[in-house]
């Protein structure tokens, strides 16, 4: 047991798969002699070789593009995009064909593969480097989305990511690459993709939120809970798609009150998918309407302003007092 | 400092046979008789699979689809110079080339009827199949290759096949240079038909050759008569030979015309002329192998039409098998979206069922 940061976090799922697999290799820009922008790639070119940790031409499209056939070749491919605001590129290739294969063979062909991007703001990046764009990969069928919160989460999520048998776009909340630590684990461990994870329970009502949403979420929860003394269930989604819609269900059913908070713009957002699914399998259980507190609808601003933009604890804070005063 | 000549490029271009059967002794493959019959007979099963393709689409008894004629010698070429265990990377103009590796007749009917099912043959016979998105298989095949050097698959290499139009993709440069780069052991094979629906190569590219493309990424690059299957099979032969041997990929251009339309739904004559199509008509690549063929007395007018009844038989059997076809699964596409079982898709699966079955209310 260790105290690591996200960075580490993901080092060492990346190091001991690749360790226990000789089918998995790694790819992208600057991965392999530089370790990484984030260094979350650092030493594996030194344990695992240039053959296994392939320092890529600038050339998105082609890093999945290859992926997929090596994937189709029983490989099992982890690709990094340097940052997300670069990975349009790879759209025609998730959704063209990582995405298809399995149901276009019924199953002959599948497509072992994760692609790795750092997203999200907060970090005072030029442009490019803030977005939140999980809902256009969570639309995509045949495609996992997935977004850690923690180090330890992001670790075994990582693990079971590379394990699993589907493309897996794996969303690194790079505001908490290294904002904090958390034990983690010697031995491998894994947490499956498509279920959510409690954080603390509670029968207030259900706060709902992902990647670099968690930590100002359990801030905001702090207070309400110190000035109202009562108890708030937090649940941390991490699977994008295919959603824990149970999960999410079950809390609702029992706290009667839910507020979803998302990095993203608002509109056709995650969050209004989790609102959906909960009204319809919950609605008779509501005691108020479900709040969400996002992004707004505008292209992402250059740092200057984005953190006026991304919801803060002030901004949830408010979204669960109004959901408690309904 | 002086000017100076860093490199020099040239393209070269290759026929064995001519439109009017002449050969090119020197250059001819030794190829055994009897495979020599078999490369005959699957151009000819490709020709009257596409035209009675294009009667059953007339009839509506299969979907839009996309015919081959006039090119049968550009992919069976290529492909009769694979060994089994190479990858064949498909767009979606290789019908000649997907039975010289065994493909079902049957199969070729079932895709453009619209099943899934139609692809259930293909990786034990190493083929990637259809892929409609022009250009986008290209970087598979280079994975592909990377597989192969990564696990040491010896004497083991990719044929890739696009159009001329996918060389305008940003995929087809994005996998040659890396192809290039790696060393891939990928012969890429450009079936240069003239066409990309309405867009001819004049406008599609500047490039005087679309062979010369190969060259920016150090890639040996060839035109071959894309209507020679000797040729075809030769050029491929050739370049199979040096990816196994570690010399990296090869880009050959086929030069060849698409005599029909690009699909069923496409009607040729808004954009080109009948003088054009009739020209290339001449250049037929049957006719010209079965020449070769009676010159060494390995062929004659009774075998041409044995061969026609023969294969109009096996066409009849594959079209009553593909219409007696009927899914054993309504619910497969909920099956294969995931190799995981998800709450979410599993309710939809059931939602799906009940709105098929109304009377049954189980789930």
């Amino acid at each position: 047991m260790a105290k690591l940061n996200m960075v580490q976090a993901i080092n060492l799922a990346l190091s001991q798969e690749m360790q226990s697999d000789p089918d998995v290799l790694l790819m992208g820009e600057d991965v392999g002699v530089d370790g990484g922008v984030f260094r979350v790639t650092d030493g594996l070119l030194e344990k695992f070789g240039e053959k296994r940790i392939l320092d890529t031409p600038i050339a998105e499209s082609a890093m999945v593009g290859t992926a997929v056939g090596m994937a189709l070749a029983g490989l099992k491919p982890i690709v990094e995009i340097q940052f997300s605001g670069f990975s349009y590129l790879i759209f025609g290739q998730l959704e063209g064909h990582a995405s298809r294969y399995r149901s276009r063979t019924h199953g002959r062909y599948h497509v072992p593969m994760v692609v790795r991007m750092p997203y999200g703001g907060g970090v005072r990046a030029l442009e490019h480097h803030s977005e939140s764009r999980e809902a256009l990969y969570g639309h995509l069928p045949g495609v996992k989305t997935v977004i850690p919160s923690t180090p330890r989460n992001a670790r075994s999520l990582m693990v079971s990511a590379i394990r699993d048998p589907d493309p897996v776009v794996f969303m690194e909340p790079k505001r908490s690459y290294r904002a904090f630590r958390e034990e983690v684990p010697d031995d491998p461990e894994s947490y499956p993709i498509g279920k959510v994870m409690l954080v603390k329970p509670g029968d207030a009502l259900s706060v709902i939120c992902w990647g670099a949403m968690l930590r100002p979420t359990l801030q905001a929860v702090e207070r309400v809970e110190a000035a109202r003394k009562l108890a708030i269930e937090v649940i941390d989604l991490l699977t994008i798609a295919p959603m824990d819609q149970p999960a999410l269900i079950e809390s609702v059913k029992k706290t009667g009150r839910a507020v979803v908070v998302q990095e993203a713009p608002r509109t056709l957002g995650v969050a209004s998918e989790i609102i959906a699914g909960i009204n319809d399998h919950a609605l008779l259980y509501l005691e108020a309407p479900i709040k969400r507190v996002t992004n707004f609808d505008v292209v992402t601003p250059f740092f200057a302003r984005e953190l006026q933009y991304i919801p803060t604890i002030e901004r949830i804070q408010a979204g669960i007092e109004e959901t408690l005063d309904f | 400092m002086p000017i100076e000549k860093m490199t020099d490029f040239s393209i070269t271009s290759m026929q064995v046979l001519d439109e009017h059967g002449n050969l090119d002794q020197e250059l001819e493959p030794k190829i055994e008789p009897s495979r020599l019959v078999e490369m005959y007979r699957v151009m000819k099963l490709a020709r009257q699979v596409d035209e009675r393709a294009l009667k059953l689409q007339r009839q509506g008894r299969i979907g839009t689809f996309a015919p081959s004629i006039g090119q049968e010698a550009a992919s069976a070429g290529a492909v009769f110079a694979m060994e089994p265990k190479d990858w064949l990377v498909s767009a979606f103009r290789e019908l000649a080339g997907w039975l010289a590796r065994g493909m079902p007749v049957e199969s070729f009917f079932l895709y453009y009827n619209g099943y899934e099912e139609a692809n259930l043959y293909a990786k034990e016979r190493r083929i990637l199949p259809i892929s409609i998105i022009v250009g986008s298989q290209l970087p598979h095949a280079v994975g592909l290759g990377y597989a192969l050097q990564y696990r040491n698959e010896e004497n083991t290499a990719v044929v890739a096949f696009m159009g001329d139009g996918a060389t305008s993709q940003g995929d087809f440069h994005e996998a040659l240079n890396l192809a290039g780069l790696w060393k891939a052991p990928v012969v890429f094979v450009c079936q240069n038909n003239h066409w990309a629906i309405s867009i001819p190569v004049s406008k599609q590219s500047a490039s005087r050759t679309l062979a010369q493309k190969a060259i920016a990424y150090d890639i040996t690059g060839v035109q071959v008569d894309g209507n020679d299957i000797l040729g075809m099979y030769v050029a491929t032969r050739q370049a199979l030979e040096r990816a196994k041997n570690g010399e990296g990929p090869t880009f050959i251009e086929a030069v060849t015309y698409r005599t029909m339309m690009h699909t069923t739904s496409d009607d040729p004559n808004r954009y080109r002329s009948e003088k054009e199509v009739t020209s290339w008509w001449n250049r037929d690549p049957i006719p010209r192998f079965r020449k070769y063929l009676q010159g060494k007395g390995l062929w004659d007018e009774a075998q041409e039409t044995r061969l026609g009844q023969e294969l109009d038989g096996q066409i009849e059997q594959a079209v009553g098998r593909f219409e007696a076809f009927r899914p054993e699964m309504p619910d497969a596409p909920f099956e294969h979206v995931f190799g995981t079982r998800h709450a979410v898709i599993e309710a939809q699966r059931r939602e799906f069922l009940r709105q098929l079955n109304p009377e049954d209310s189980d789930g």
